[in-house]
């Protein structure tokens, strides 16, 4: 229990579906001294309290779990791990792999429990996995990275509302934080400054922005690992461009520490491998489904083969800023079927 | 069911809840000089006087406080801050390396603040602080603003030689406080025999109220207030006074001091039946603290491969209520200074339970933690190994 509002309706409907629910709230700071640390943090004092009170309404136990080392270890030095090595990770996601259905899971079994109830908007029924029927809150990509034994000690009650019938069954439970914000982006970088996050952590490493199509310096950066794939704002470019359009990053390399420009139709990916596969509904290769290529992105018709160690995917129509890192997550319509990490892309 | 956390709180004593019932239908301001004034001053200076009398000290040598944490607070920093005006050198504090946090973190906020230098006094593997450790950590003496060691230790329940530590502090002219909140009520607590010149009390760990303690203080000691204001309590501690919780606090004390003996004799035999049984039931359980010289209501034990918040919740989710060693209010447990401090590795003390009696306990409650408590400890270690 987060302290937000989804974590607590979910226990509501857990605990009046009839089982035995105990309320975890995850110490995940390493400095939690913070009475509110930003409106986007998510391990605030005041969080763990309106997740007291939410299982106080319950009439459920409620306890903190000191899980802050392994939050840094297996989250927060993945993510600056990640950026340095030119990769744009996904922490909520690697939050769900390693932490929420991984430690906290395997903890919970052992303590006797039989599964983790969570406030995620995904349906999930009979071991299938499925989008929210809010599609605007839908957060069944950064679930889809869940084996089917994870998924199988899992219980999703948030899949079939929208956020405002969330909101409306903590109201009429009198759940006090009905209302409350809810949390974006990054929970543990509480002021949104993603960027100084990393600089803060890697220290400036700078280096030349160079335009694909010339080879020419165009402009010097900081450090690499500020840079995403298909960012546009930014680049503090010193060189305009011969043809007068806006560039794109296209890539970044931290070896040599070169972030290549280009124009937004170089951004254009028709190819993606992906690493490390999980299936959450296995299917036999080749397959012919749907895939999407970063949190809240389009959806693109694809085929699927099997290669060395992952998926080549080929898409329908292509895709703009796929950058390696992210998942490359498939769907057959509503459906997940399984997950991998976009290790290459080509045009 | 059984409530095994007695050293947090323990449950109000009948007479103290009805006399602090009928307190509370009292008109008048302590202070006031007018006929309601002088009824509720009555009730106040009279439970001045029964809790004077049940520890050992004159009523003017009583301050009440709102509980044992102010208490501490105010005889740390205000002693220090006394001492150091009247002698700039006096800028040192000599305290036990296992006091509560209201004592630690109000000593570790003079170091902070204040430019007090610390030396914390070591503690053997029972968590004994000795006369002689004391006298090495004085040194001359010259320098030190105060001394304060518990009377008894709030984790393990290991007593302190308080008599012996107060007259060694004095044999530099030092002035000695002790946290005596988990003695009253378990040991015989009294002032003056006691020698210290500042012993801090609350009443809700042995029957009265929540909110409402005192501090002991000798009649010549010096002492800069915390709270500034009306210039109630010697103008030590200022504040309109809370009549019904003051009433409350006398009552419990007079009686729990009063039955102080019986209890002792009664809770040790529980205690030691529990630890027997504890030992019986989980042979690798090992016991923390003096086996002697402890408070009669207090068992602590570490279960090796467990970690003590998982034993809290299953024993919880049976009705068994006990506590990892000290509360913190973030709810994160933290490796216990106390249990460290005696030269234990920081998983044994993260494996550690307290189990503590009251004037409520029942050899029912053991037997309820005895049969909940061997497939507790062996879940919390299969999880412990995940």
């Amino acid at each position: 229990m987060s302290g937000g509002v989804d974590s607590a309706v979910a226990a509501a409907l857990a605990v009046e579906a009839g089982h035995e629910v105990t309320g975890v709230h995850l110490a995940l700071s390493q400095a939690p001294a913070a009475l509110r640390s930003g409106s986007r943090g998510c391990c605030s004092r005041e969080d763990a309290r309106d997740a007291g009170r939410a299982a106080d309404v319950l009439g459920i136990p409620f306890y903190v779990w000191d899980l802050a080392e392994r939050f840094q270890a297996d989250v927060v030095d993945d993510f600056v791990a990640e950026y340095a090595a030119g990769r744009t990770p996904n922490p909520c996601l690697r939050c769900n792999e390693r932490i929420k259905f991984s430690a906290v899971l395997d903890r919970a079994l052992a303590l006797g429990f039989d599964g983790v109830v969570t406030g995620h908007h995904a349906r999930l029924e009979d071991g299938v996995l499925r989008r929210s029927v809010d599609a605007d809150k839908d957060q069944s990509y950064v679930l889809a990275v869940l084996t089917p034994a994870q998924l199988a000690a899992t219980v999703l009650p948030l899949g079939g509302m929208t956020k405002a019938a969330v909101r409306r069954e903590a109201r009429s439970r009198g759940l006090g934080v009905a209302d409350k914000p809810d949390s974006h982006d990054i929970c543990f970088i509480a002021d949104g400054d993603t960027q100084g996050f990393l600089r803060d952590r890697l220290g400036p490493q700078p280096g030349p922005v160079v335009d694909a199509l010339t080879g020419a310096v165009v402009g010097q950066h900081d450090g690499a690992y500020g840079y995403t794939v298909g960012q546009r704002r930014g680049l503090a470019l010193t060189v305009p461009a011969g043809d007068g359009r806006p560039r794109y990053v296209l890539s970044v390399e931290p070896v040599s520490r070169t972030v290549t420009v280009g124009p937004r139709s170089a951004l254009d990916v028709s190819t993606v491998l992906a690493t490390e596969p999980v299936w959450s509904s296995p299917r036999p290769l080749p397959l012919t489904c749907e895939v999407q290529l970063r949190a809240h992105g389009m959806v693109h018709g694809c085929s699927v083969t099997a290669v060395d160690g992952g998926w080549q995917i080929a898409l329908a129509t292509p895709a703009q800023g796929v950058a390696a890192g992210q998942a490359a997550v498939l769907y057959d319509g509503d459906t997940v079927l399984g997950s991998g990490t976009v290790a290459r892309t080509a045009g | 069911m059984a409530y095994l956390d007695h050293a947090a709180t323990t449950p109000m004593l009948p007479e103290a809840v009805d006399a602090m019932a009928a307190a509370m239908s009292l008109t008048g301001n302590a202070s006031s000089l007018h006929t309601s004034g002088r009824r509720s001053r009555r009730a106040v200076e009279e439970s001045r006087e029964a809790l004077a009398a049940a520890l050992g000290a004159r009523p003017s040598e009583v301050v009440f406080t709102a509980g044992g944490t102010e208490s501490d607070n105010l005889a740390v920093k205000g002693l220090f801050w006394a001492r150091r005006a009247a002698d700039p050198r006096r800028t040192r504090l000599v305290v036990g390396a296992v006091e509560h946090h209201a004592v630690l973190d109000a000593v570790l906020w003079l170091e902070q603040h204040e430019g007090a230098q610390v030396t914390w006094v070591p503690v053997d593997e029972l968590g004994r602080v000795t006369p002689e450790a004391l006298r090495e950590a004085m040194g001359t003496g010259d320098d030190v603003a105060l001394v304060s060691v518990m009377w008894a230790n709030n984790e393990v329940g290991t007593v302190q030689p308080v008599r012996a530590l107060a007259d060694t502090a004095h044999e530099h002219g030092v002035p000695f406080h002790t946290d005596a909140v988990q003695a009253v009520g378990q040991l015989a607590v009294d002032f003056a025999a006691s020698g210290a010149d500042a012993l801090s009390v609350t009443g809700h760990k042995y029957g009265g109220p929540l909110g409402a303690g005192a501090l002991l203080l000798g009649r010549d000691v010096a002492l800069v207030p915390l709270l500034h204001g009306g210039g109630q309590e010697r103008d030590v501690r200022s504040g309109t006074l809370a009549v019904p919780a003051l009433v409350g606090l006398a009552t419990a004390t007079a009686l729990a001091v009063e039955r102080q003996p019986e209890a002792a004799v009664r809770l040790a035999g529980l205690r030691d039946d529990l630890v027997e049984r504890v030992g019986a039931a989980v042979p690798e359980a090992l016991l923390n603290g003096d086996p002697v010289d402890r408070l009669p209501g207090n068992a602590h034990f570490s279960f090796p491969g467990c970690e003590g918040d998982s034993l809290l919740m299953l024993l919880d989710a049976r009705g068994i209520e006990v506590s990892t060693g000290s509360a913190c209010s973030s709810g994160v447990p933290q490796p216990s200074h106390v249990l460290t401090a005696m030269g234990h590795e920081p998983r044994r003390a993260r494996s550690s339970l307290r189990f503590s009696l009251g004037h409520t306990s029942m050899p029912a409650d053991v037997d309820d933690l005895v049969e909940a408590l061997p497939p507790v400890v062996e879940r919390a270690r299969r999880a412990a190994l995940r």
